[in-house]
Formats: C-alpha cells, structure tokens, sequence
C-alpha cells in the first residue's frame, strides 16, 4: 500500500505494508538511518521519534498509522532551536560511549524540554527512563538535559 | 630500565608477536604511494599519519571503536607528539590491515598500555622527520629547529615552515632510529591529558551513519536467521517453500552448519527485500529441531550439582599454602558460606548484524567487530576463499562488551551472502541476540574463612564449582592461582571442580573478575565484619599495612600486582566517600567498600545504598578510586568510562541473569534482563590516584568492585548478605 508521510518538513510517498512498524520504513525506505533498532518491543527507546512533537517509539508504530501527524527525527530535530541547544548541550558534556542509544536519548530529552523547559530531576527521571543507555551515560545525559534548559548542570540530587 | 632500553624490547616482542606493528608503522610510503592514495598535495609519513599541503593531519585509528573511546584516544597520542594543533586532526578508521597496522582489537583494556609507547614514537618519528626536512631546506642543524602546533621554527633566524609545506619532502627522508627518539616530558603534553570530546560526537549526535546496522550496500537484502533455541541443536526440516511464497521474500533456505559454536550454526535464513518482512515471515517459520543432549541442562540443575559436588573434596587443586584446614581449627571465628552468580548476557544495544558482499571470488564485509582478524579467518575458512580476498571494514560498533570478540553473525552474513548471490544485511533481532550469546558463565563458591583473636585471617579456602570437562575450563570459566588475596593468608586452599555444559560461553567485561570479586570481596566483609573489624582497615591489614616509610609492607609475590596501590585507592575512597562517618547514616542506610585489581587497573569502591522495608534498593551514589598510572590521557572519556562502569556492574547485580531451561535461555528482551535505567542510576563521583606506573586501560577494571561494593553495603544496611546474584528483593523484605 502506498502511504504519504511528513517527514522532517518533506512529504514522502512510501509503498510499504501498512503493519510495517515506521522505524522501518525511514532506516530501509527513506535511508534515514538514525534512529535505531533496539528491542523491537519500545523496551529501549533506540528508536524514539517525535510524532507532532510528542514521542513516539517507531518501532512499534505501524505506518498506517502515522497519517497526518508531522514525524520528526534525529536527522531533522537540529532544525528547531530547542532540538539544535539539546544537540549542542550533548556535544559540550561529550555524553556518548558508544553512541548507538544518543538519537532516541535526544529525541525524548527534546521532547521533556518543549513541555517542561526548566525539568527537576524528577522530570528527568519520567522522560527519560524509557531510554536505555547500555553504557551508562546516564550522569552526563542529565547534565545535558539541565545544560539545555539553562539549568546547573551539578547533580543537585543528594544522597 | 632506561626508556632505551624498554623500546628495544618492545621492537622485539612486537617481532615475537609476528605482529611486526612499529616496523611496518614507521615505514614511509614513498611519495608517489601517497599521491596515488588521492591526498592531493598530501604525503604519507608512515601508515598513520598523513599530511596535506595545507597543513591538515590525517591520522588512522588502528582499532575498533565500541564506546571505549580509542577512536579519539589512540590519535591524541600521535598528535600530541607529531606537535600539531588537535583541530587541525582528521581522524579516519583503518579496516582491517594487519600487515600495515599489527593487532587490531578492541578487548582486554589493553589499547592504553600496548600503545601508550609505540603511538608516540609514531607521532615523534613524523616530527623527527618534519624537523629533518626543514632543516635541510634551511641548511642548518635539525638541533637549532623547533615545533609548535604544525609548524617547524628554526629559533635563531627566525624562520617558520608549517608542516604541510614540509611533507612532501619529509616523506623522502629515512625513518629514524627509535633510539634517537625523544618523547616529550608529560609537562610539554599539549593534548594528552585535555578532556577532548570523543570525534564520531557530531555524527552521532545528528544521526548519521556510523554503526554496522547502518551500512548500506547498492542491490542489499536483508536477512534473519533463526538458529536452534537449544544449544547445538541441527534442523530436521523447515517450510522453507511456504515461507518463499510470503510478500517480500526472495529466498529461504536450511544453512547446513558445523558443530562449533563460535562457527556457522545449522539454522534457517529468510531473506527479503526488507528486514521487516524477513522478521515478519520468521513469524510464520515452522522448524522442526534435532534439538540434542543439551536441552537436559539447565540452570537450576546446575546449581543442585554444584552444591553435591561441594560436598566432595574438588577435583583440582589450583593453590594450597600452609595448612587451611588445620588453621580454622584453631581461629577464634569461623565462617562458610556459598556463593554464586548467574549466566550474563552482552545485552550490546546494536543487536549482532553484518553485511556482506560476496562475488568474483572476493569477500566484501563491513561488521561492527571487535577482533575483525580471526573473524576473516573464520569467514576464510568457512567459504573455502583465501582469507587474502576478504576485505573487512570495521564500523563504529554500538556496545562491545566482549560479545564481539566472537564473529558468529559475521560468518552468518558472509555464508548468507554468498548463497543468495546478493550483498545481504544481516540483522538479529533481540531475542537472537540474548538467546545466542556467549554467556558470563554461572559461577559457585563455597568458602571457609578463620580470623585470630587479633582480627587476622589465617585461613581461607574456596571451593569453586566451574563449568568444564577433563581438567579444561570453559571459556572464560576459570580461576588463577593467584587470585585475590593469595599470596597474603599464610594457610589458603583454592579448589575446582567441573560440570559439563553445553552452553557457549565467552568473555563479558572484565571476564572472571566480574564474578570473581563479587564472592571474594564480599566474604572479605563478612569475616571483617565477623572479627569485629572495619571493613576497610581489615583490608589493609590484609594488604600488609605500612612500614614506615608509608609505603606498602608487604609485596605480593605475583609480579603484577603491587599491594600498595590497592591499599592507595582503598584509603582514598575512603577519604573521598566519608567512610569514618558512615555510622551517622539513617537505619535502612549502609555503606559498603571493596576493591579490586584486574587489566591492569586497581580500583577501589564504596557504594551507599538505601533498602525500603519493600526490599526495593536504590543506590545513593558511589565513589571511585582508581590507579590506572602516571597518566589520565582523556580525562573526560577516563570520567565516562569509570562512570559507566560502576553502572554495568550494579545493573548486573540489581537484574541481570539469563535462565537456562531445557538447553536454551528463556529471557528475550529488555523486560526480563534489566541494564540500568537513569532513575536507577547514582552519581558516580571519579577519582584517580596518580602514580609512577605506565599508563593503563579502563574499559574494565572500574566494574567488578562496584558489585561487592553494592552488596556490603545492603548488609550495612539491613544487616542480610547476599551471597547470590542478582539481588532479590523479596529477601531483603523486611515484615
């Protein structure tokens, strides 16, 4: 079946089986390779993309159910002002390890911010626990997130 | 030794080793080379660097990058000798090229001390010969000249040269003798030391393609393979047919195999024009399984064997001082105890994937690998194609773990790709992932410990219950002779014994010490604890204490561990975590300390932790101590990668296992095998203790202590002692 997605601002027409959940379709369809494949089962969040600006885990999200809502993804999240301070804050804290977790960390955190600019660590903690990070970045995640918000970026939680 | 005389000797183990790194590195490429390689203007000083005529640096990075950081660490120390600006530096990945670049792996937390000397020499031999050419130009001693961020200054003229004016005759000039080298003193480092951000960051933070999974080859298909749920099991027969005739299928096929489980498995390959269609048409997959004598094995009739093997004096020695037995006799407290661990899985958040390319003869792989040379020579061997037509390029690979030391999916794809006639990406999906590992293997002991009436511990013996066959170990299975504190308790019995198992097994990060420390470090703080004693000063009196010098009494025998250095990192965690005034935490509150020394590193750890009468634990914060050498080379990748592991380790203890049941692992994913999530995860508060020692590795070392750590402070807190993995709430419920 065909199906015409926004993605990042362009309309796309895809020829793919409506069950196919969408990460597929922009990794296999539309050669946007950065949001990743995890689990398969939105246990990770590798695969976070924003559906009108709200998160969306893509694997699990059949195409056809996408319609008119606007996908946005880590290829096109430094677009907007808030997604290029969130992109800019992981650079300046170098968050990664190995990277492969960073796109959907990005995206969830870009998405906590545009509804709570100024997020405690609690906030943090509800965004941003369906993101796993295999490595262990997390300190360096949550001082990202504080950087971007203008926040201090010291770990104010106390023992 | 003089620093001469260690270079001689390095030349020659690299020699010994048929690795031949440095000759090959210090071999210029002859100018034309270097043009033909298409750097216009550029030229080649050895096989790591080279410079363009406008000055910018190209440097290769040997070895895989999966997180650890050697991608931006392994060029710092080229650069910072070379003497260039690192923002004048390219950094490209190397494939696989033993012939140019020598070993190329990422394991062991060996990157930083196989390479902190010969990198070096890389960058100065290019300086030297910057210097030469300059001076030349100049007509003046090479003595009189200078460097300072790319440029050769020839001080009493006056007269500056930058490098890329220089290259091209400084590539024609003969490489220098090692020992005419001088190496810069740590004062003159200009880039090792800087907290430099890792160089894939921008990439990885706009989502471009770096990884495996991310490769994409003109006319690709994509595959899955479905292997036997039970360990060495074969097909009997598929529906290969019926699954051909699903939407987007290409081909489906039974891939015959071998017998080794680090080879190509018997299974099934669907492969599609899309992986959702080929994971989608697995669905519909219907395999009959010569499943095999492994599927009686599991998990929990290992551990009713261990504990009747126990029971038996063990099958091997591996070390008897003194007289254990007769010294518990006589100690004033006694103790037993029986610990154990669980099978681990990588959990590699970039599930195993490959692709492939196989025609004319020729193999073309790009894999995110962490030893891409044996898996060529599997691939080789396993094609029936001479391991010099395969060409492996490495990826930037999304977590490593050990996992990838093995090149099973690499096999896979290749094997894949070469039936269908087609370049093929093979991707596993997570269940393949966690049901096809090569696991942390389980792990029992069964302690005895005695301490005197002063508080010393005279007696310990373990009986370790392993996995193996015939006096063999599995892989990653087994304990040294020397293991922590041999060597330091005067009447000390190690023992082993075996059980056969079917189950493929391989190193996880910090392979024996992950599990090893665990169960030692903890009934260390149960005998300190039953003495009477702080844990810490218990530990240091074990240590040897300090004679007056302040430095460490007592030595170990085993040349590679220095006592002094662990007791270091121990009294400075302590100093760093307020370990003195821990009593004055809340009830349900405890802290716990213990240390370890393994690749190398020596770390030190005190966790607080906090136990809800529910059982629930959360982990307050830890505090870090470690002696990785003289030199933290990437302080700010050095933070991460302690961070992170500390991280690993308590995500281990806290949910971590797989379950073998009837031969196979039941856990499929993320729900069942928990890694840390960020509610869960404490501050991890970095500190190194700087000393006179070659500068070594920290991929591994941070993580074992953080366990025993986590679960001496659980007792702190409530006063139970976990003595298996991963922790269970429910026995930490308090009525």
């Amino acid at each position: 079946m065909s199906f015409l997605i926004e993605v990042n601002g362009t309309k796309r027409t895809v020829d793919v089986a409506g069950e196919t959940p969408l990460l597929w379709v922009l990794r296999e369809k539309l050669v946007l390779l950065g949001s990743k494949y995890g689990c398969g089962a939105g246990l990770c969040g590798a695969c976070t993309v924003h559906l009108d600006g709200k998160p969306a885990r893509s694997c699990l999200l059949p195409v056809a159910s996408v319609g008119a809502q606007k996908v946005t993804t880590i290829e096109g999240i430094g677009e907007t002002p808030l997604g290029r301070r969130v992109q800019q804050a992981w650079l300046a804290a170098d968050v990664p390890q190995c990277g492969y977790c960073q796109a959907g960390q990005i995206m969830s955190a870009t998405a906590l911010l545009s509804k709570t600019p100024h997020p405690s660590d609690r906030d943090i903690d509800g965004a941003m626990a369906g993101n796993l990070c295999r490595c262990g970045t997390y300190a360096r995640i949550r001082a990202a997130i504080k950087k971007a918000a203008g926040l201090s970026t010291a770990d104010a939680r106390t023992p | 030794m003089s620093a001469r005389s260690s270079r001689r000797s390095f030349l020659k183990a690299s020699l010994a080793a048929g690795g031949g790194l440095l000759l090959h590195a210090m071999l210029p490429l002859p100018a034309r080379a270097a043009a033909a390689a298409g750097a216009p203007g550029g030229a080649t000083l050895n096989a790591y660097v080279t410079i363009g005529a406008d000055g910018t640096v190209t440097i290769v990075a040997k070895n895989p990058e999966i997180g650890q950081g050697v991608k931006t660490m392994l060029p710092m120390l080229i650069a910072d000798e070379l003497d260039v600006e690192w923002s004048s530096v390219r950094i490209e990945q190397a494939d696989l090229d033993a012939a140019k670049y020598g070993r190329q792996y990422a394991g062991g937390s060996t990157a930083t001390p196989q390479n902190w000397e010969p990198l070096r020499q890389v960058g100065a031999a290019g300086r030297a010969m910057l210097v030469a050419a300059a001076a030349q130009s100049w007509g003046v001693p090479a003595a009189e000249c200078r460097t300072a961020s790319g440029v050769v200054i020839h001080a009493p003229s006056g007269r500056k040269l930058g490098y890329g004016a220089l290259a091209a005759k400084a590539a024609s000039l003969p490489v220098p003798a090692l020992a005419s080298l001088r190496l810069k003193e740590p004062n003159d480092f200009t880039i090792i030391g800087r907290p430099l951000p890792g160089v894939d960051n921008a990439k990885i933070v706009s989502g471009k393609p770096l990884f495996g999974i991310d490769v994409t080859v003109p006319g690709m298909l994509y595959a899955v393979f479905q292997k036997c749920p039970v360990f060495g099991g074969k097909v009997a027969s598929a529906n290969v047919d019926a699954i051909k005739a699903l939407p987007g299928v290409r081909h489906a096929f039974v891939v015959e195999g071998g017998r080794s489980l680090t080879g190509l498995l018997p299974g099934v390959a669907i492969v599609a024009e899309s992986w959702w269609a080929a994971e989608t048409a697995r669905g519909k997959l219907e395999v009959s399984w010569h499943e095999g004598a492994v599927r009686t094995q599991s998990s929990s009739g290992f551990a009713k064997a261990a504990a009747e093997l126990a029971k038996e004096t063990p099958q091997h020695s591996l070390r008897r001082d003194g007289d254990a037995e007769a010294a518990l006799a006589r100690a004033a407290h006694r103790l037993e105890a029986a610990y154990s661990y669980p099978f681990l899985p990588h959990l590699d958040l970039e599930p195993q994937n490959c692709t492939a390319r196989v025609a004319d003869g020729k193999v073309e792989i790009w894999a995110p690998t962490q030893l891409p040379g044996p898996g060529a020579g599997l691939v080789a061997e396993t094609l029936g194609i001479p391991e010099s037509a395969i060409t492996v390029h490495m990826t930037r690979v999304g977590g490593g773990f050990g996992r990838r030391l093995r090149n099973d999916y690499m096999v896979e794809a290749a094997w894949i790709a070469k039936t269908v006639e087609a370049p093929v990406k093979l991707l596993w999906s997570r269940a393949d992932d966690i049901q096809h590992d090569f696991y942390r293997p389980a792990g029992f002991h069964f302690f005895k410990g005695g301490v005197d009436s002063g508080g010393r511990l005279i007696a310990l013996s373990d009986h370790f219950v392993t996995f193996g066959h015939g006096g063999r170990v599995a892989d990653s299975a087994g304990m040294s002779a020397g293991e922590f504190p041999a060597e330091l308790v005067d009447n000390l019995d190690y023992g082993m014994s075996t059980m056969q198992l079917g189950v493929p097994t391989g190193p996880l990060r910090a392979p024996g010490a992950n599990g090893l420390a665990f169960v030692f470090q903890s009934f260390l703080d149960e005998l300190a604890h039953a003495a009477g004693k702080d844990p810490l000063e218990f530990h240091l009196a074990l240590l040897g204490g300090k004679d007056a010098a302040g430095t460490s009494a007592k030595r170990s025998r085993r040349s590679d561990f220095d006592t002094g250095r662990l007791g270091g990192v121990l009294e400075l965690v302590a100093e760093k975590s307020g370990w003195s005034k821990r009593r004055a935490l809340p009830a349900g509150t405890g802290m716990g300390i213990a240390s370890y020394y393994c690749h190398l590193g020596y770390f030190a750890e005190v966790v607080q932790a906090t136990v809800a009468p529910s059982g629930d634990v959360k982990v307050d914060k830890v505090w870090v101590a470690g002696d990785v050498g003289s030199q933290i080379i990437n302080p700010s990748n050095a933070e991460n990668q302690v961070q992170g592991a500390a991280i690993d380790g308590l995500g281990e203890a806290l949910g971590q296992a797989v379950t073998i049941e009837g031969g196979r692992v039941l856990e499929a994913n993320f729900d069942k095998v928990r890694p840390l999530r960020i509610d869960e995860a404490p501050p991890v508060e970095v500190h190194f203790r700087l000393t006179d020692n070659p500068p070594t590795g920290l991929g591994e070392p941070a993580l074992p202590p953080a366990i025993p750590a986590l679960t001496n402070a659980i007792f702190a807190a409530t006063g139970t002692r976990i003595r298996e993995l991963p922790i269970e709430r429910a026995k930490l419920k308090r009525a």
